[in-house]
């Protein structure tokens, strides 16, 4: 997969990233590097074999349905930038 | 299945709508889907978020058991496949009430598979629509633009609650069966207990995607299963009651078909529903954003469910509207029109099944869908809560039933009941409300109308009909507590009618 300035530019955007025009061959390349890299594992025969999402071979574990947290908005505000009453404030977004 | 197609006539000639929906359902559980946060409405802002909820860095999702029993739950509800192995995806993008920059959902791998729900027409004929599928995704925070001319303000208390999103195929032909289709699925949600379904309280919400082809095409697409055959279909986002479903619907196909009588193009994208203006309009915000990412979420180990703990899930299953709807039909002999108005609640239902226990299966049903549903409605009051129990509505039968009270009658002792003057025979003794079958006291009464009215009394000879005016004289001077059986009978000897 080749990646260019293009894709960049637009992973970029996705990702909130501001990423200066000038910077985005280069980045481009580098990724491509990366890519490159990591398409190695393309050699592997892998036909049959059940894609694995997780190393870790144990059944889910699952919580009861009982309330155990919150109840605190002090401490889930406590890094908040910016708060009026309990509530986060955050730049104006609209529809 | 669907031979209920709406056809509207454009200037270029006639157009058909297809419709499919992703209903949202908030799992009724007390905490969240990946946190011990409580789930709840009213609450101050932010007091029930955890860290996890707020995505404080280092923080992981660990998953309510009891919401994957309530999503199994509702797949067997739904006659749907139960996929044992499923697991959860991330949905990224970014939007202020979303901390974590994604939304931890199911995207390859729903826990719920391919489905059905039986719908009902207002005439009562049925159709069917398919569901695609159902899985468990964690609900947004609320955003408040209005509190500020600068700024947004947000409460985190919804984000990480639990969602069922319910995906059916595009099965509705108009605004009328997508709207049915809804209320439908509520119906069996609230019976399961899986959700309450409360849509004032956004509890419900649904994203409505709208087409419109020329007639023919759907068989086509049903023939098929080729989209191609379609038209392009625009998603209305977050309709949340059942009026706005119907007007976006219509306002939304009007649009498309001008454009496109216009020789114009349909472009795929999500439009929001303006219940002020009644009309829909291009959430430009949200395209940019379309390209979601997903992958599978790290934090989080594939879901992998034992077939006995289904197998225990379907044993809990109560009876569900469909089959509750059958049984009414054969054991009380009621027509589908009365039995679908008393399974649109569990709870009336109940009330129903215990008023009837020995009583006139379809008078009782009357009492209780017509009298007592009105009054309930105009109280506010749920049926649980009814101040006439169903012993009352049993008792106020019988009387019916035995003759001592006529029906219009009966209507009198249920007002005095629903005013709390007590139960249906004692208001009867009390008020003297027997009807009066003493032929006696009748004959003295009737003699005396036909002395006073020859003229009336000769015409009856002629026109058997006529009787009815004397019917109705005997009843004025009983106070219509007069038996209208009983005079009928004697007026008959008496004018040979």
């Amino acid at each position: 997969m080749a990646i260019d300035a293009a894709t960049v530019r637009k992973v970029a955007r996705l990702a909130r990233l501001a990423q200066p025009e000038e910077t985005l061959e280069k980045l481009a390349g580098e990724l491509n590097g990366i890519m490159n890299w990591i398409e190695q594992l393309n050699e592997v025969d892998t036909d049959g074999v059940e894609p694995m999402t997780s190393v870790v071979q144990v059944p889910t574990p699952m919580r009861a349905d009982v309330v155990t947290e919150g109840g605190d908005p002090e401490v889930v505000l406590s890094n908040a930038p910016r708060r009026a009453g309990n509530f986060f404030v955050v730049p104006k977004v609209v529809e | 299945m669907t031979e209920k197609s709406k056809v509207i006539e454009g200037r270029t000639g006639p157009w058909e709508i297809v419709l499919g929906l992703e209903v949202h359902a908030q799992v009724a559980s007390n905490a969240k889907l990946f946190s011990g946060a409580a789930v709840g409405f009213g609450a101050g802002p932010n007091e029930q978020v955890s860290l996890v909820d707020a995505a404080m860095p280092g923080m992981l999702p660990v998953i309510n058991g009891h919401c994957v029993e309530q999503a199994v739950k509702t797949g067997l509800g739904l006659k749907a496949q139960i996929n044992l192995k499923s697991h959860f995806d991330r949905k990224n993008y970014f939007y202020p009430d979303l901390p974590q920059g994604y939304q931890i959902s199911q995207y390859k791998h729903p826990i719920v598979g391919e489905g059905e729900v039986i719908v009902e027409h207002d005439d009562g004929s049925t159709f069917m629509v398919r569901i695609e599928r159902l899985h468990l995704e964690q609900d947004a925070g609320k955003s408040l633009h209005d509190q500020d001319p600068g700024a947004t303000y947000i409460d985190l208390n919804r984000a990480g609650t639990a969602l069922m999103e319910i995906v059916s195929m595009p099965d509705m032909r108009s605004a009328e069966e997508a709207a049915a289709y809804v209320k439908k699925l509520r119906t069996i949600l609230v019976y399961l207990g899986t959700s309450d379904g409360d849509m004032e309280k956004g509890n419900l919400r649904a994203d409505v995607n709208v087409s419109v082809c020329r007639p023919g095409a759907y068989e086509k697409y049903r023939e098929t299963g080729s989209f191609s055959h379609l038209g392009t279909r625009c998603e209305i986002k977050n309709v949340n009651s059942y009026r706005y479903i119907q007007q976006a619907i219509e306002y939304e196909a009007r649009r498309q078909i001008e454009i496109l009588e216009e020789g114009g193009s349909i472009s795929q994208e999500t439009r929001l529903f303006d219940p002020t203006k009644g009309e829909t309009r291009s959430m430009r915000s949200k395209e940019e954003a379309h390209d979601y990412r997903y992958f599978p979420d790290p934090d989080l180990l594939p879901l992998d469910l034992d077939p006995a703990w289904v197998k225990a899930i379907e044993a809990t299953l109560p009876e569900l509207p469909d089959a509750k709807k059958a049984r009414l039909q054969a054991q009380y002999g009621l027509t589908a029109y009365d039995a679908q108005v008393l399974i649109t609640e569990q709870a009336r239902a109940d009330f129903y099944e215990e008023a009837a226990k020995g009583r006139d299966a379809k008078l009782t049903a009357n009492w209780v869908t017509n009298d007592l549903a009105a009054r309930l409605t105009a109280g506010g009051f749920a049926i649980e809560d009814s101040p006439i129990k169903p012993a009352g509505i049993a008792e106020l039968v019988q009387l019916i039933e035995e003759g001592v009270i006529s029906s219009k009658i009966a209507k009198d002792v249920f007002e005095r009941m629903w005013a709390g003057e007590g139960a249906a025979g004692a208001i009867v003794e009390k008020q003297g409300l027997r009807q009066v079958s003493d032929t006696g006291e009748l004959e003295a009464i009737i003699d005396k109308l036909i002395a006073d009215n020859p003229g009336q009394a000769a015409q009856v000879k002629e026109k058997p009909q006529a009787i009815g005016w004397f019917v109705g004289q005997v009843m004025k001077a009983t106070g219509g507590k007069a038996n209208p059986g009983v005079i009928n009978g004697m007026l008959r000897a008496k004018l040979g009618g």
